[in-house]
């Protein structure tokens, strides 16, 4: 094997030899040397240093992210079809206001609450996808009008004010930890009994995946880079599963994100539907006339991005426990800027859930790092964009050479 | 003296030679046809000579005007007088003749247009062309014998010494072409100098002085059209014996495995105008079938209403399929009545070229390698890898993305795809389509075994040669009519060509 590796590496250059996994690989480099210059620089900069990666923080991130993510597993599936979204952000205002509405208004109990918003949700997405797959009304167009109904929608619910608190179990759904099943709380074991398992399978299933490769006959990445890169990334997970169990345990909102990332990630890779989506977004007559029913495919990408951006919404609105008019405005931009970050095609066909997930990631990393560092909203948003452009640069570079 | 002489250009594409060697000469006023078949070249070259392919990406000189040029676009060659019009117009539909005529290259001063002087120029220009058509008229709006001339007095706004026309009177009508071919004759007295790309012998051999034929993408003759016969010229095109273009085959032929009866078809936008009228024709076992007609015949419009009502509105009339009526309203239901129709336009409408060849070869029948929805991986790349093999696909690996594939591998890969949804009558619409020869012939293998296998097979091709070579049967198309059917002991050029000429004359 090494000896194979060995000629391979005389061959031919590491980006060759990295192939289609660099792009990846790129990714979580640069997600780990952003984490890592944050904690450099908190702690060496202020004058009372920071622990960038102290447990507190990292819960915070994603709990402060996970709407993202969820949402920019949605987003992917659009841009993938060839499609955007930008009423999201508008639409989890909408949700999180059903939600406030007939919980804190109505007092409906929550196990009522979540699915009716769900419900809402994938109406909303019909709603906005029948117009777009079936008239092939520009998505641009359904949803940027979408972007500003349910914005209005939102304020007419609410009549303009904030409507709160929610009830414990409803808050639960974001700031809710899972409850530690055999130990006594510190560290707790069952938060690091799931993580360890969880790095376990990723590095299972790797290694499962290149055995395959080379079955195949796809050139494999070299073996050290297979360990190392598997190696990082079974200790990121044991580290951060190791801190969020000293501190509080699991959130469920990670729980969540997690099970519909393992789902997203399944869906787009090993099923037929999901290869149809990415035909249909790569050459969209050439996948209609080999019998693929492309319009009800857009249809039906639009009603999972509705049913994502509910959810979201009420973990957002969880999270601020009210529900405001203002919620989400905004979100629309994060989200797909995840996903362009991530790797996806403006032209569609192209993205992958793994991508999307670190892009989201990298985002929400700067986002809390400058923060903290106390750089203000202005710069922020200067090097949020800059950060977008250089990563979509790099593709086109990447690809054009 | 000779205004342009090309020597020795070569031009490889990935996988493909496309020129070797070529050499031409051009002298100053003339009009020189160049012949040959589709694939053997003609556009290549004219693309290296009008800068389309910059200098340095091609072997070869190119003098003109006694200088060596090294052309780094259109926009350098266009500078030296040296025009080409495209078989695909490059007009923009949406603005008027005059933008049209003076697009990037505007009567301007500093940026703002004098409309005066472009109107007055546009009047005179199209004058030059024999258009009467105001100056503001939207192209759009124009048939395509006029934008024809539309683009000929553009290249005129740019005083033109060489002017290339590739294919000019393929889309046009008989009357259309005439007028055409009269303003290249004027043009010519005006001391303007064109090369016609062509494959219409007799307007060659009307308006052109000399004629240059390539085969396989090198030069194999020029001669004075006085000296020479259609005869010589169809020899020099197609190189070889008839009988050794396309591979042996004993035709073994059953019962009826699809029918077609009383099939019309409307335009899809345009109510009132009828695309197919009364089609019908069968296919059966082991039989290759020809579809034969100009280019506007309805073919591919027959193909495509029939396959999943992909084109057209109102369609009407019946498919068999083994003698029982069959469901073909959408392309899933088409394929699962053992239906396959392998586009005329690969890359646009067959193949998804940014992914690998496996996920393009399985994307028609995905159950086929899935399990209650989930894809069996390894499943398959096997399937990909024996289509691969059978087919003799050249590439390192299934995993390669199609874009990067020559255009006979590609079209193996529709091939595959379709054949993996195991139909019983393969509908072909241009399989060699700007395939280089060699390619031709293993499609042309490939079709015999599908034949040999049992299916019907049915060839939509504008190469009569092809058809007459590959067929049993011909049906000849005109104008949206099947118009008879001539049997593979009958059929002729000739007597396809007096079918579709009789019937135009029914038509006027």
């Amino acid at each position: 094997m090494s000896d194979q590796t060995k000629t391979m590496a005389g061959g031919k250059g590491l980006g060759a030899q990295l192939g289609g996994h660099m792009r990846e690989s790129g990714m979580m480099m640069a997600l780990v040397a952003i984490v890592l210059f944050f904690t450099v620089i908190l702690r060496v900069v202020p004058a009372n240093p920071i622990d960038f990666l102290s447990a507190q923080n990292i819960t915070n991130i994603f709990l402060q992210n996970s709407y993202v993510i969820i949402m920019a597993l949605g987003m992917l599936l659009v841009i993938v079809a060839g499609h955007i979204d930008l009423s999201v952000g508008s639409v989890v205002g909408f949700t999180g206001a059903v939600a406030a509405y007939l919980t804190v208004t109505l007092g409906w109990p929550v196990i009522a609450v979540v699915p009716s918003c769900l419900l809402v949700g994938l109406l909303i997405g019909a709603a906005q996808g029948y117009w777009i797959a079936y008239w092939r009304i520009p998505s641009f167009i359904v949803t940027l009008a979408g972007m500003l109904v349910f914005r209005g929608l939102t304020l007419w619910l609410l009549n303009g004010q904030n409507i709160g608190p929610f009830p414990r179990a409803f808050q639960s759904l974001s700031t809710g930890f899972i409850p530690d099943m055999f130990g006594v709380g510190r560290p707790n074991m069952t938060a690091l009994a799931l993580v360890t398992l969880a790095a376990l399978v990723v590095v299972y299933v790797g290694w499962r995946a290149r055995i395959r490769d080379a079955e195949f006959g796809i050139t494999p990445e070299p073996m050290g880079v297979f360990i190392i890169r598997n190696a990082v990334v079974a200790a990121a997970l044991i580290f951060v599963g190791w801190k969020l169990a000293s501190f509080r345990g699991l959130p469920n909102v990670v729980i969540i994100l997690s099970v519909l990332t393992v789902l997203y990630a399944f869906f787009t890779e090993n099923t037929t539907t999901g290869r149809r989506i990415y035909a249909l977004g790569g050459n969209e007559k050439a996948a209609k006339l080999s019998g693929i029913k492309t319009d009800r495919l857009v249809f039906l990408t639009f009603c999972n991005m509705g049913v994502l951006a509910a959810l979201a919404g009420m973990i957002v609105a969880a999270r601020l426990n009210s529900s405001t008019p203002k919620a989400g405005a905004g979100f629309e931009l994060d989200v797909i800027a995840a996903v362009f970050i991530g790797g996806a095609s403006m032209s569609g066909g192209v993205g992958k859930i793994l991508g999307v997930v670190v892009g989201a990631l990298i985002m929400g990393v700067m986002n809390n790092g400058m923060s903290i560092m106390g750089i203000g909203i202005d710069y922020q948003q200067v090097i949020k964009g800059l950060v977008l452009l250089a990563a979509v640069i790099f593709d086109v570079y990447n690809k054009s050479k | 003296m000779a205004l342009l002489e090309m020597r020795g250009i070569s031009k490889t594409f990935p996988g493909v030679r496309a020129l070797d060697n070529v050499t031409l000469a051009v002298e100053q006023g003339e009009i020189h046809a160049i012949c040959g078949e589709n694939g053997a070249g003609k556009s290549t070259l004219m693309k290296v000579l009008s800068g389309v392919y910059p200098h340095g990406s091609y072997e070869g000189d190119i003098v003109y005007n006694g200088e060596t040029m090294a052309f780094r676009g259109i926009r350098d060659s266009e500078d030296r007088g040296i025009i080409i019009i495209h078989q695909e117009l490059a007009l923009v539909p949406l603005l008027s003749i005059a933008e049209n005529l003076f697009l990037g290259n505007e009567r301007a001063k500093g940026g703002v247009i004098n409309w005066p002087e472009t109107m007055q120029q546009t009047e005179a220009l199209l004058r030059k062309v024999g258009l009467t058509d105001a100056p503001a008229t939207q192209v759009g709006k124009l048939g395509v014998g006029k934008q024809q001339l539309v683009e000929i007095a553009k290249a005129l706004a740019k005083d033109v010494r060489l002017l290339i026309l590739d294919e000019p009177t393929a889309a046009l009508q008989e009357n259309d072409s005439q007028k055409l071919l009269d303003l290249l004759l004027e043009l010519k007295a005006q001391g303007v100098t064109s090369i016609m790309i062509s494959h219409k012998l007799n307007e060659i051999s009307r308006v052109a002085d000399r004629i240059t034929v390539i085969r396989d993408g090198a030069t194999v003759s020029t001669l004075d059209t006085a000296d020479i016969t259609e005869e010589r010229i169809i020899r020099d095109m197609v190189g070889r014996d008839m009988a050794h273009r396309y591979p042996d085959r004993t035709p073994q032929i059953g019962e009826v495995l699809m029918e077609v009866k009383g099939w019309n078809v409307w335009h899809p936008d345009q109510k009132d105008r009828q695309m197919i009228r009364d089609a019908a024709f069968h296919v059966r076992k082991g039989e290759i079938v020809g579809i034969a007609g100009l280019m506007g015949a309805g073919r591919t419009e027959l193909a495509m209403s029939i396959f999943g009502r992909s084109y057209g509105r109102n369609i009407t009339g019946q498919v068999m399929m083994g003698g029982q009526v069959a469901d073909t309203s959408t392309v899933a239901k088409a394929v699962a009545a053992g239906l396959a129709y392998v586009t005329e336009d690969r890359k646009v409408l067959g193949l998804v070229l940014e992914e690998p060849i496996l996920r393009n070869i399985t994307l028609a029948n995905l159950p086929g390698v899935a399990q209650r929805g989930v894809l069996d991986k390894r499943r398959e790349s096997a399937v990909a890898e024996k289509y691969r093999r059978a087919m003799a696909i050249r590439t390192p690996g299934v995993f390669q993305k199609v874009v990067n594939l020559s255009g006979g591998n590609q079209q193996k890969v529709v091939l595959s795809k379709w054949l993996f949804t195991d139909p019983q009558v393969l509908i072909l619409d241009e399989p060699t389509r700007g395939i280089d020869v060699g390619a031709k012939f293993e499609i042309y293998g490939i079709m015999n075994d599908l034949a040999a296998q049992g299916r019907g097979v049915v060839m939509i091709s504008s190469e009569m040669p092809e058809l007459l070579g590959m067929c049993d049967r011909i049906y000849v198309m005109n104008e949206g009519r099947i118009l008879g059917e001539l049997a593979r002991s009958e059929a002729s050029q000739e007597r396809i060509m007096a079918l579709i000429l009789k019937n135009n004359g029914k038509a006027a």
